[in-house]
């Protein structure tokens, strides 16, 4: 059997082919009954090192993935560092040199500026997996969306995929946009104007739109995410107040009746609960939040399998 | 001692009466043009310049020498040396040195370092306000009096139009050329890049179009009405070469320059990487060119990465624009509404450019491959003559800033000359430059046009050896 990915490093998803993200996805499915079981550890990556490199705070990628790595017995070792490499004197490079003599097999790393993942893979010997860049991608978190949606709709080709929010900051919205128009589905992108880049328009393909309202995202849509909002962004005159986005942006169990009433919801969390999402829908029936952090697991062990030196050919 | 340049092409657009094939050179000072078969002196060293083109020396309008305040990266004599490999026999180095050249002394020690160690001419642009901090008018006449020719607060535009519009009324008195960088900082902070669907794609803040253009246009307006003449830097948008090519029409006192890297790459090197592409159009993903989400490969390798984006050789001010911009760069070029070419030689050390792309410092090092650029991207693919070139090198920066002698080759004028092979095919690598930085986009590439050699003050400061 021919693997299925056979790259190096996994820094975004744009990069991919469907065949390639499908065959991380049907890898992904093999390792989520490991963590239903009573002892949860296969030693497909025993004797495998790997660093959780995180430069910005974090405490559900970086569990995932540590719990992905463990699962999969190899070594896993978490380097958090307040900021940047800057803040302790050294270069990004020096950072990614002194890691390598250390020979690790992958580096998973987040970091708060675009293109940090790229620039470490062009010196580093290991394999380099983006936890997430600045506003860039977060690609485990696509292929984990993308798991949660066809574990519950069976396909994504020709779904209707509703992403509100502030696709502007946001590396989870360039990830999955990359990541569902490659695999056939039609997203649909709302938001107040100050979030929602203009020049979006100019990436539609046949599988993406851009809708003046939340409203028109939602009508008919099987799949809605919320993409979270950042206080902060009030702070820079993005929108009035978080009182004004939850009224006019906010997903409530009224906006979420104009999707398919088979709709699920997706959140990558942290949620703001009463601002991008009312707590009776993220509680809700429809709501697979939960399952995300789950499926999440079974993706990492999938994308460090693949990534970190296992075995080629069968 | 006498020097005789003998047997080439030569070019002066200030001085098209002069007719000759050789320039007589002596004491420091252009002679005489000598024309096939008039009597030269038997005395004089002969430089054979068959088959290349003589121009006045090329006068850099915007570098970046570091010196005072931050000599790893650049000093005056480093700088100057890369400046005389690339053809260019006068620099005038922006005043952001540390601390900021906002008095005469400052001016005055810039002029007596290149006297002392430098082999190019260097003639200092002061501040516009004190420390550049965009509120108190810095001394431009006693600046002036000590050699610098503008001044300008370049990097840290001067943000308020009322400081501005008073900097204006007083150069005018000085007669001296007021360069703004144009950016509205509160359209452009926190940018890295230019604002569009690479950087959308990249999750790179932009620095928009508009920043620039708001920004010419405010410059404009108050040129028009203080009288003063407006000098845009490294101007890189549509908008703000229509604004200035209107205001030229209108008759306002305004004049503009672009870079190479402006004029070569476009915003597509940020995340294609930057490999010599002997095209200006980057195609190393076309499912950006096509604007279509969808990329990737079935057939990808393990032993293949992924292109190099995210250089931060990449990363200047003003940011490498879109294919839309470059190619209103390319026909203001052509139609004469950009008057000069300029480097922005901003040199950093490696290990500032080391840094995350956002961390990183913007700018790169420009001198040694301006004219490779210029020859290779504008001569040879039909946008100008060799002579605008000269024009465009020589001529132009010598009026706007009013260097007197110099830009030209007419018999009394400095003997500061710029030797040009335009057939010569060379690579230019990081090792062998003469800065003391190595922030460039260009190692590596191959040129069509090169510099052979650069006389100053009569001086062969400069030859090019022959390529191994």
């Amino acid at each position: 059997m021919k693997k299925p990915y056979r790259r190096r490093d996994l820094l975004g998803i744009r990069d991919l082919s469907p065949a390639e993200i499908v065959g991380i996805l049907d890898t992904a499915e093999t390792f989520t009954e490991i963590s239903s079981r009573e002892v949860k550890k296969v030693p497909a990556l025993r004797g495998k090192t790997i660093i959780n490199l995180f430069f910005e705070a974090s405490t559900r990628t970086r569990t995932s993935f540590e719990l992905a790595a463990k699962r999969l017995s190899a070594d896993a070792v978490n380097i958090s560092v307040s900021s940047s490499s800057l803040s302790k004197g050294e270069t990004l490079l020096d950072t990614a040199l002194n890691l390598d003599a250390m020979a690790p097999d992958c580096i998973v790393v987040r970091h708060s500026s675009a293109g940090v993942p790229h620039q470490l893979a062009k010196v580093s010997q290991a394999a380099i997996v983006n936890a997430g860049d600045g506003s860039n991608e977060h690609p485990t978190q696509a292929l984990l969306d993308a798991m949660t949606i066809r574990e519950h709709k069976k396909h994504i080709d020709g779904l209707e995929v509703a992403i509100v929010g502030d696709i502007l900051h946001s590396r989870v919205a360039r990830s999955n946009i990359h990541l569902l128009t490659k695999l056939g589905a039609n997203v649909r992108i709302a938001g107040p104007g100050t979030l929602v880049p203009g020049d979006l328009a100019s990436f539609v393909s046949d599988g993406l739109t851009v809708c003046p309202h939340v409203e028109d995202a939602l009508h008919g849509a099987d799949v809605v995410m919320i993409l979270r909002i950042q206080r902060e962004r009030q702070d820079s005159a993005y929108f009035p107040t978080l009182r004004e986005y939850s009224i006019h942006y906010g997903l409530t169990n009224d906006r979420l009746d104009l999707a398919r009433k088979d709709a699920i919801v997706l959140h990558p969390g942290p949620m703001n609960r009463g601002i991008e999402i009312a707590s009776d829908v993220a509680d809700g029936s429809r709501s697979l939040i939960l399952d995300q952090v789950k499926y999440g697991v079974a993706v990492r062990m999938a994308v460090l399998y693949l990534a970190s030196g296992s075995p080629t050919g069968n | 001692m006498k020097l005789l340049i003998a047997n080439g092409h030569l070019i002066d657009p200030a001085a098209p009466e002069n007719t000759g094939t050789s320039v007589l050179v002596e004491a420091g000072k252009v002679v005489a043009w000598i024309k096939p078969g008039e009597a030269v002196p038997a005395d004089c060293e002969v430089f054979d310049a068959s088959g290349l083109l003589v121009a006045p020396g090329f006068i850099d309008m915007h570098v970046h020498l570091r010196e005072p305040g931050q000599e790893h990266k650049e000093t005056i004599a480093s700088g100057c040396a890369a400046a005389v490999a690339g053809g260019w026999t006068s620099v005038c180095p922006m005043p952001n040195t540390q601390p900021v050249n906002d008095n005469a002394a400052i001016t005055r020690y810039m002029i007596e370092q290149a006297e002392r160690a430098a082999v190019a001419n260097v003639f200092p642009i002061g501040a516009i306000t004190k420390s550049s901090d965009g509120s108190e008018l810095a001394e431009m006449g006693e600046m002036k009096a000590a050699g610098a020719v503008a001044v300008s607060d370049d990097g840290r535009p001067v943000p308020n139009a009322g400081i501005m519009r008073r900097a204006m009324q007083y150069a005018r008195d000085f007669d001296l050329p007021v360069i703004d960088h144009c950016e509205d900082k509160s359209l452009s902070s926190g940018g890295v890049m230019h604002e569009g669907k690479i950087s959308l794609l990249l999750g790179l803040k932009g620095m928009p179009a508009l920043a620039e253009e708001i920004d010419a246009v405010r410059d404009i307006l108050l040129a028009k009405e203080t009288g003063a003449h407006i000098h845009i830097a490294h101007v890189s948008t549509r908008g703000a070469i229509e604004a200035v090519r209107r205001a030229k029409n209108e008759g306002i006192n305004v004049t503009c320059e672009v870079t190479p890297h402006h004029f070569t790459l476009t915003d597509r090197a940020v995340e294609c990487g930057h490999s010599c592409p002997h095209e200006r159009r980057f195609d190393a993903n076309p499912s950006v060119a096509s604007g279509n989400f969808v990329g990737g490969t079935d057939d990808a390798d393990k032993s293949v990465r992924t292109p190099s984006a995210y250089d931060t050789n990449t990363k200047m001010a003003p940011p490498l624009r879109s294919e839309e911009h470059l190619e209103a760069i390319i026909e203001g070029i052509r139609d004469g509404t950009i008057d000069a070419i300029a480097t922005d030689h901003a040199p950093h050390h490696a290990d500032e450019k080391a840094l995350e792309y956002d961390r990183a410092p913007f700018g790169i090092i420009g001198l040694e491959t301006a004219i490779g650029l210029a020859l290779t991207e504008l001569v040879h693919k039909g946008v100008i003559s060799l002579e605008r070139l000269v024009e465009m090198c020589a001529t132009n920066p010598a009026r706007i800033f009013r260097i007197e002698g110099r830009g030209t080759l007419t018999p009394g004028s400095h003997a500061d000359v710029t030797l040009i092979d335009p057939a010569l095919t060379w690579t230019y690598t990081n090792a062998e430059s003469r800065s003391r930085s190595r922030n460039t986009p260009f190692d590596g590439w191959q040129f069509n046009g090169g510099v052979v050699a650069s006389i100053v003050g009569g001086r062969i400061v400069y030859q090019r050896m022959e390529e191994k």
